[in-house]
This record gives C-alpha cells, structure tokens and sequence, in this order.
C-alpha cells in the first residue's frame, strides 16, 4: 500500500481480502503456466530422450534447421511488410473516417470481418485464389495470364491481404479513439490560423497520436500471429515455402513431438518477445517524458 | 463534391471487405447444379476458368435443411463449440473478474509486479505455450477431451487486464465510503465494483466469444477426437456437386459470431479500446 496515488488504504482485513480475490487466478496462472514454462526451459537444455543435460545443443539444432531458418524468415517478412501497411493505412484512413456522416455503419463494415471465423471464409478463399478460381478469371478477362496464388510466391502476398482484411477495422477502431480524443478546438484554432489540412494532420493530430502509436504496434504484431487460422485451413500444414510461418513449424513439430526443438524454439522466441515488448515500452516512456 | 466522393469510395470499400462474407451467404443458396457450373474447375482442375454471379439463379434452403436437420455429426460439432465457449467464458468470469478487481483494489508493491507479469503473459503467443500447456494437460490427463481447450483458455490473462481497466475508472473514494459505512469487502465488490466495472466485463466476453468460437491452435492440438472437435475446425469434405453444404456450413458457424457482433459492437469496440489506452 505504498501507492501514493491511493488516497485510501483497506484496512490489514482488506488487504487479505485482495489477495483472496487473485488467488484462484495466480494458483491458475502458476499451474498451467508459469510452472510447465519452467518445465520447458529446462527440457530445452536436456535430450529429448534420455533427458540428459545437453547445453545448448537444442538451441544449436534450432538455428541450423533449414526450416527453422525458412518459418522465422518468413515471419520476419511478413510482420515487416504487414506492420507498416496497417498501422500507416489505418491511419489514414481513420483521419479520412473520422469526417464522414456514416462513421457509425462504415466503421461497422469495416470491423466485421473480425467476428468472422476462419471456417466461415476458408471457402470463398479457396474459391478466389486457386489456380481456375475467380481472381485468375478476372486477370484473365482483363487479358492478364492467370495465377497459381497458393502455390507460388504469390502465397505470401494473400497471406498479407488476409491479415490486413481482418484488422483493419480493429485498428482503424483505435485510430479513431485517438483522434476523437484530440479536443476539437485545438484544431479549429489551426485552421483559423489558416493551417491546412494537411499540416493540421502533420502538426496537430501526428504529435497527439503518438502515444497510441505503442500500443497499436504490440496489438497489432501479437494479432499477427493468428493470420494462422485462415492460412491453415485454406493451404494446409504444409503450405507453399513463401507462407510457411513459425506457426506452421510448431505445428509440425508438435505433431511429430519433437520436443526439444520446441521448448528451445519456444524459449528463444519468448525472450526475443519479452526483450522487443520491453525495449517498445522504454522508447515511448522516454517519449513521454522529453 | 470532394466529400461525397470520398464517401462513395467508402462505401466500395466496405462493400469490397463485406463480399467475402456476402459470397458465403447467397452462395449458401444456391442450388448445387449452380455451384458445380460455378465452381468445377476448381474442384476438378480442367481447362475452364470458375466464374460467379452474386445472386443465385435459383435459391434453394436446401442446404440448411441438410445442415441443420439432416447432419447430426455437425450438430454434435456445433454443440461442442457451443459448450466449450461457453465453459471458458464462465470460468474467466469466475476466475478473471476477482483476479481483475485485486489488481484494481488493493494495489500493493507486490501486485503490481504481478501485474505486469500478467501483461507478459498476455503478450505471449500460443505457439510459446503450446508445449507447456499440453505437458500440463498430459500430467492432469485430461488431453483429448474438452477440459483441454477449456481450461488453458480460462486462465487468460488478457479478460483480467481488459476487466481491470474497467475497475481503475471506479473511483476510489467511493469504496472507502462504503467500507466506513461498513461494507465487507466481498459486498464492496458485488454491489460497487460489479455495477461499475460492468463495462468492461461486457468487453471481455464479447471479445472473448470472437476469439473462441474461431479458436483453430488450441483444439488442434490438444483434441484427436473427430467428435469433440469444434465448429471452428470443421470443414465438411468439398466433393463436387456437394459444395452448397458446405457454403451452408460456413454460414452456420459464421451466424453466432455476427449476432455477438452487433449486439455487443459498442462493448467490442470499448474493449478494443480499452485494451490500448494508456492508464
């Protein structure tokens, strides 16, 4: 109870109270996941089998593998390019959204595709984007050739399109949030002052959405990983090498239980999380207080 | 001008982002001598290119029919992801919301350092935990069976930080007014934090519903049986001339997840919200 911010302090009843009230959740918490998780740190410095102490060796093995190297590449790749094109498109076009009359059914339009379940769209993904399917026949009456989209390198690019279908709405939700917080009268002094509009977004709207820019970043990188939903169900466990991801890899190597790689997998990609997480936080802290 | 523009280009646009759904839906009408005609040179290769019209020539409820009255293996997956939803949301509601209001209530030195360990863990993703989980769910024995996509999911920490959002706006004057009057801690919290913090309860089971009825990692892991599977990981086996079934399908499992979506779209978009504001 040393908040200083917390004018009032529970009585020691109340203190006890507190912790009763977290207590099924952390005894939940230790159980299923902060206990195996240890578990795993441990299993990825021992042999898979006889559960010797090997070092490094587990770790050694991930870096080598070949499609280690080809899932964490892709990853990359992906979260390079998707990142950018949401956030800054959203962007955008929440600054676009935020001056129309339909705020209310468009935004609606646009965050749908959130609820919908990979299942639901599998289908029409498979219909667009194979070989005879109808985006090829499109390119095709345009006098284009088709294209194999899930089978060649072109893979990548509707796993993009994908992920940007489903989130867009979400972030252009907490853009949104953002501008409406900017008070009105901030950017009608501008324009009086005879600022136009695209200053006012650069000078007025860009510094006060900075904040935001943390938190959109983190959201927007963890809801990348269940890109591989759709990516699943439309291609498969062994999708075209342009969209095998680090998912696809620990699926595999679950289901071949080849558990060392995993927990060294695991553990490598829990600290370079933690580590990028951290370093975000500490760049927008210093942000906020120069 | 500019701004009708504008607006008209919205509107294509979210015209475009709602077609793939509204190709689900009618094409779930139509009879399956259209979609064959349709969409054969998809299912059995060949020279021929597929095409599509947006409304069906000759609409049939047939599939649903099929669906609906006529498939129990998919009623029985339906059921499944009925009750497995519905178990982790009661228990993040049992377990989560006390979690949320400890953290919110009763701040010490040592809750916030778990607090922030409860962020870590919301960071992480599930390919991070997978192996961990299922060494769990193997010591409990419970792999392969519901409790194993349910019981991981009730401890989320994500419902515990959107639900403490919601707590931290309850101001705290008003708690220590009831605890003078002499109000016991758990009364405190049913009749003051409850009522307040409702919004934010709201927001997690909204977002929280989204996110297991299309949960596709977790029951592919931990579950072997084709019977416990849930609708999310179902996808009846596409034969041509039977493809109307499966549209209607699609559409089935997409139904639940739009009716919790425009009944709680300001609830989801609270707690979308919520979850990326600063204190």
């Amino acid at each position: 109870m040393r908040n200083k911010k917390n004018v009032t302090k529970p009585n020691r009843r109340g203190i006890r109270a507190g912790w009763l009230f977290l207590v099924p959740s952390l005894a939940g918490e230790i159980i299923f996941v902060l206990l195996p998780f240890l578990d795993v740190v441990k299993r990825s410095f021992t042999t898979a089998v006889t559960g010797q102490f090997s070092g490094f060796f587990n770790y050694k093995l991930v870096f080598q593998n070949e499609a280690f190297r080809l899932a964490a590449g892709n990853t990359l790749r992906f979260t390079a390019v998707c990142l950018p094109l949401l956030i800054i498109g959203s962007l955008l076009l929440a600054v676009m959204l935020s001056r129309q009359k339909y705020v209310r059914l468009l935004k609606s339009c646009f965050l749908f595709p959130m609820a919908v379940p990979a299942a639901a769209v599998a289908l029409v993904w498979k219909m667009l984007f194979a070989r005879a399917g109808l985006l090829s026949s499109a390119l095709l009456s345009l006098g284009m050739q088709p294209v194999d989209w899930m089978n060649t390198g072109m893979a990548f690019w509707v796993l993009v399109v994908s992920y940007l279908w489903k989130n867009t709405g979400y972030t252009i939700i907490l853009w949104l949030a953002g501008i409406m917080s900017i008070p009105d009268t901030l950017l009608e002094a501008a324009r009086a002052d005879g600022a136009g509009e695209w200053k006012c977004f650069t000078k007025i709207m860009l510094p006060n959405l900075k904040p935001m820019l943390y938190t959109i970043t983190v959201l927007s990188f963890l809801n990348s990983f269940k890109v591989f939903r759709e990516a699943y169900l439309v291609a498969g466990g062994y999708p075209d090498g342009s969209m095998y991801l680090l998912q696809h890899l620990f699926n595999n190597w679950f289901t071949n239980m080849e558990f060392d790689k995993m927990a060294a997998a695991a553990v490598v990609i829990a600290g370079i999380l933690y580590l990028a997480v951290t370093l975000l936080q500490k760049l927008w802290e210093q942000e906020e207080a120069a | 001008m500019r701004r009708k523009i504008l607006s008209l280009l919205f509107f294509a646009m979210a015209f475009v982002i709602c077609l793939p759904v509204l190709m689900t839906v009618l094409g779930a009408f139509m009879s399956d001598y259209e979609l064959n005609r349709n969409l054969s040179p998809v299912l059995a290769g060949g020279n021929h290119m597929a095409h599509w019209q947006l409304l069906p020539l000759y609409p049939t409820l047939s599939h649903y029919l099929d669906m609906l009255l006529c498939s129990p293996e998919y009623l029985m997956v339906f059921w499944n992801s009925a009750k497995i939803v519905c178990c982790i949301l009661a228990g993040q509601l049992l377990v989560g919301v006390p979690a949320a209001w400890a953290f919110a209530g009763y701040r010490s030195k040592g809750s916030r350092r778990l607090f922030r360990l409860y962020v870590v863990l919301m960071l992480m993703p599930f390919q991070v935990t997978m192996l961990s989980s299922y060494l769990v769910l193997d010591g409990l024995q419970v792999l392969n069976t519901h409790a194993s996509v349910i019981l991981p999911a009730v401890f989320s920490t994500f419902p515990v930080f959107l639900i403490y959002r919601s707590f931290c706006t309850i101001p705290q004057g008003m708690l220590e007014a009831a605890r003078i009057d002499g109000a016991g801690e758990l009364r405190i919290f049913l009749h003051i934090g409850l009522p307040l913090g409702s919004t934010g309860v709201l927001s997690a089971m909204v977002l929280g519903f989204l996110e297991y009825w299309s949960m596709i990692e977790q029951p592919m892991a931990f579950l072997k049986d084709p019977a416990l599977m849930p609708l999310s990981l179902y996808l009846p086996e596409v034969r041509p001339g039977q493809i109307g079934n499966a549209f209607a399908a699609a559409v089935i499992a997409l139904v639940p997840a739009a009716l919790v979506f425009m009944i709680g779209q300001d609830y989801l978009e609270q707690g979308i919200i919520a979850a990326a504001m600063k204190e």
